[in-house]
């Protein structure tokens, strides 16, 4: 059976598959499975039985995020599915291989969704500076209008499903998704106010599912081989398989798609090689810049969305950005603060105003002018910026470095304050 | 009187180009609503000049029924859009956490010696505008920049000095 579902057609050193050999390797099946008579509410099932975590980060189940969709003659007739392929998180580089390497699996799993929602009509809401992925997706998409699989009457189905690029222009704060939807309605892109939810009002006020890539490529697999086979592709508790990357100063950076459930080590030690010669791991972030910093110690810790929040930290996007001990820890979530201070949409006053100041206070410690006092701010601001205290999730994500780096890494802040310097340029 | 600030502003609009019209409305055909296809047509007037002019945002908003402060809104938010003029090749030079540790601040400080120009500045002879972004998720193979539409990896030295070539003598 099928081991690697995400990318067995996966070869970046050639251009990506398209339609004919998509569907010689099982491509498009579960189209012609729905085809055959599987209903909406078979599907939902399928994959609510799935366990299916949403890959962008959050780790939401799918299926139960599907059906909080209204359904029914009485709800509205437009729905909409909206692609978050605006991928920008730090440190984060999983997506881009799926759209590069894959683009028909990402639309097979969009009409899946679709179907089960359904939904008419798609937008991807790509991130703008991915122009290949553009070209790839936008070749995907009219292979897949000539053979029937969108369009009119999908294979006599009856379901009718039109797909809209949308290459956006760069804003991290679009990856959340209801900032996202602004930026699609053309309007600035600061988050909403949450409930409603977009699930039942979204794109235009319409019931809308905003779906990660990785999360949409689960699909096909899921409905072609079925709920027991995905089960049975993980190693502890989570189902599926995931793609893990591995950034920084190891041996083998790369992005690979590994069951859930394996240990850490074997990611790091194994697949990235371990630390270049001369190197020690002083830490890691497990799954992009927003989450929370883990130690040497966490190397045994599974690959599975429960393990690693029992340690305080996100599997999120499973994406490690690796520190090294020649590497200044101060220096790097400072480089953190200046991304999600620049990132800020602006819209509420902790984050406009905090993440800069926050990020001043890093310059400072650069320069060796970091004293006690900026410390305690920084202290200060994990709570300020913290769960509750804001609008949307990215000033709270800024406080996962931040926190875990002023609690692993003290010793460093109060070097930069005593030496009146950064210890490690040379 | 904001009125009549709108109405004066919007004699300055420069008429979009019958291509750029055809490419709007295009766009417009994919959205329920004109209105969303604001940050479409700053992208389509920015591929075809380079750059969104004061009048061209004018005459995109006109043309929208979109208030010019509203698009400008949207205008600047975005770090792709551009609002003031810049080179024939725009590098997006990513400075995030992975091209950090990988060393991005030297390949940075290379390029500001070869060419000349710090972040938000272009080059004497136009060739050239150097602008941050934010990680552009191609972290295994840090540090990275775009030039263009193209992604350049594992950046060192010697690169930028090929890439900087090859550039100048596409345009020749």
């Amino acid at each position: 059976m099928v081991a690697n579902p995400l990318t067995k057609n996966i070869d970046m050193s050639r251009p990506p598959l398209d339609i004919a050999a998509y569907e010689a390797n099982d491509g498009y099946q579960s189209v012609h499975a729905i085809a055959k008579g599987l209903s909406p509410e078979d599907v939902l099932e399928l994959v609510k039985g799935s366990g299916l975590k949403g890959r962008g980060g959050a780790g939401f189940p799918t299926g139960l995020k599907w059906s909080f969709v209204p359904r029914g003659d009485n709800s509205p007739k437009q729905k909409y599915l909206v692609v978050n392929a605006d991928e920008m998180e730090p440190g984060t580089f999983k997506d881009r291989m799926l759209m590069e390497g894959d683009p028909h699996l990402m639309l097979e799993g969009m009409i899946i969704a679709a179907y089960t929602i359904q939904a008419s009509k798609a937008y991807i809401f790509l991130r703008g500076e991915y122009t290949v992925s553009e070209q790839a997706l936008r070749k995907a998409i009219k292979e897949a209008y000539e053979r029937g699989y969108l369009g009119k009457n999908i294979l006599g189905t009856g379901f009718d499903f039109d797909v809209i690029m949308h290459t956006s222009a760069g804003r991290y704060i679009c990856g959340e998704e209801t900032a996202l939807l602004n930026a699609l309605e053309g309007k600035r892109a600061n988050p909403r106010a949450k409930p409603p939810f977009p699930q039942v009002s979204g794109l235009w006020g319409k019931p809308t599912i905003v779906n990660n890539v990785e999360t949409l490529c689960n699909l096909p697999g899921i409905l072609t081989y079925g709920v027991d086979w995905y089960h049975g592709l993980a190693k502890g508790n989570d189902h599926g398989t995931k793609l893990f990357g591995v950034s920084g100063k190891v041996k083998t950076p790369g992005c690979w798609e590994l069951p859930l459930g394996l240990p850490i080590r074997e990611l790091l030690e194994g697949y990235a090689g371990g630390m270049q010669d001369g190197l020690e791991l002083r830490g890691f972030l497990p799954g992009g810049g927003s989450t929370d910093f883990m130690l040497p110690e966490h190397l045994d810790i599974l690959l599975d969305y429960d393990e690693i929040a029992k340690v305080g930290s996100r599997l999120a996007t499973g994406t490690m950005i690796v520190l090294d001990d020649k590497t200044c820890p101060v220096g790097m979530v400072g480089n953190l603060m200046k991304f999600f201070a620049h990132e800020s949409c602006g819209f509420c006053t902790p984050c406009r105003d905090g993440l800069p100041w926050v990020d001043q206070i890093f310059r400072d410690f650069e320069n060796g002018e970091g004293s006690e006092k900026d410390l305690q701010i920084l202290h200060d601001h994990v709570t300020y910026l913290g769960p509750g205290r804001t609008f949307c999730a990215l000033a709270p994500g800024a406080t996962a470095p931040l926190g875990s780096g002023l609690k692993y890494f003290k010793e460093d802040f109060e070097k930069h304050i005593t030496q009146k310097r950064c210890s490690y340029k040379h | 009187m904001s009125q009549q600030v709108i109405a004066s502003t919007a004699n300055k609009a420069r008429s979009l180009s019958l291509e750029e019209i055809a490419e709007i409305e295009h766009e417009m055909t994919l959205y329920p609503d004109k209105k969303a296809v604001g940050l479409e047509a700053l992208k389509i007037v920015q591929k075809h000049q380079g750059w969104v002019s004061d009048a061209s945002l004018l005459g995109i908003a006109k043309y929208l029924d979109i208030p010019a402060a509203d698009l400008e809104g949207v205008a600047t938010f975005f770090n792709l859009v551009y609002r003031q003029q810049v080179g024939k090749n725009v590098i997006l030079f990513c400075d995030s956490v992975s091209c950090w540790i990988m060393g991005c601040e030297g390949i940075k400080g290379y390029i500001k010696e070869q060419l000349a120009i710090d972040y938000g500045e272009t080059t004497e002879d136009g060739d050239f505008t150097l602008i941050p972004v934010p990680c552009l998720g191609d972290c295994d193979k840090a540090p990275v920049m775009m030039v263009g539409p193209d992604l350049h990896r594992n950046l060192t030295p010697e690169k930028i000095d090929s890439i900087i070539k090859d550039y100048k003598n596409k345009q020749d």
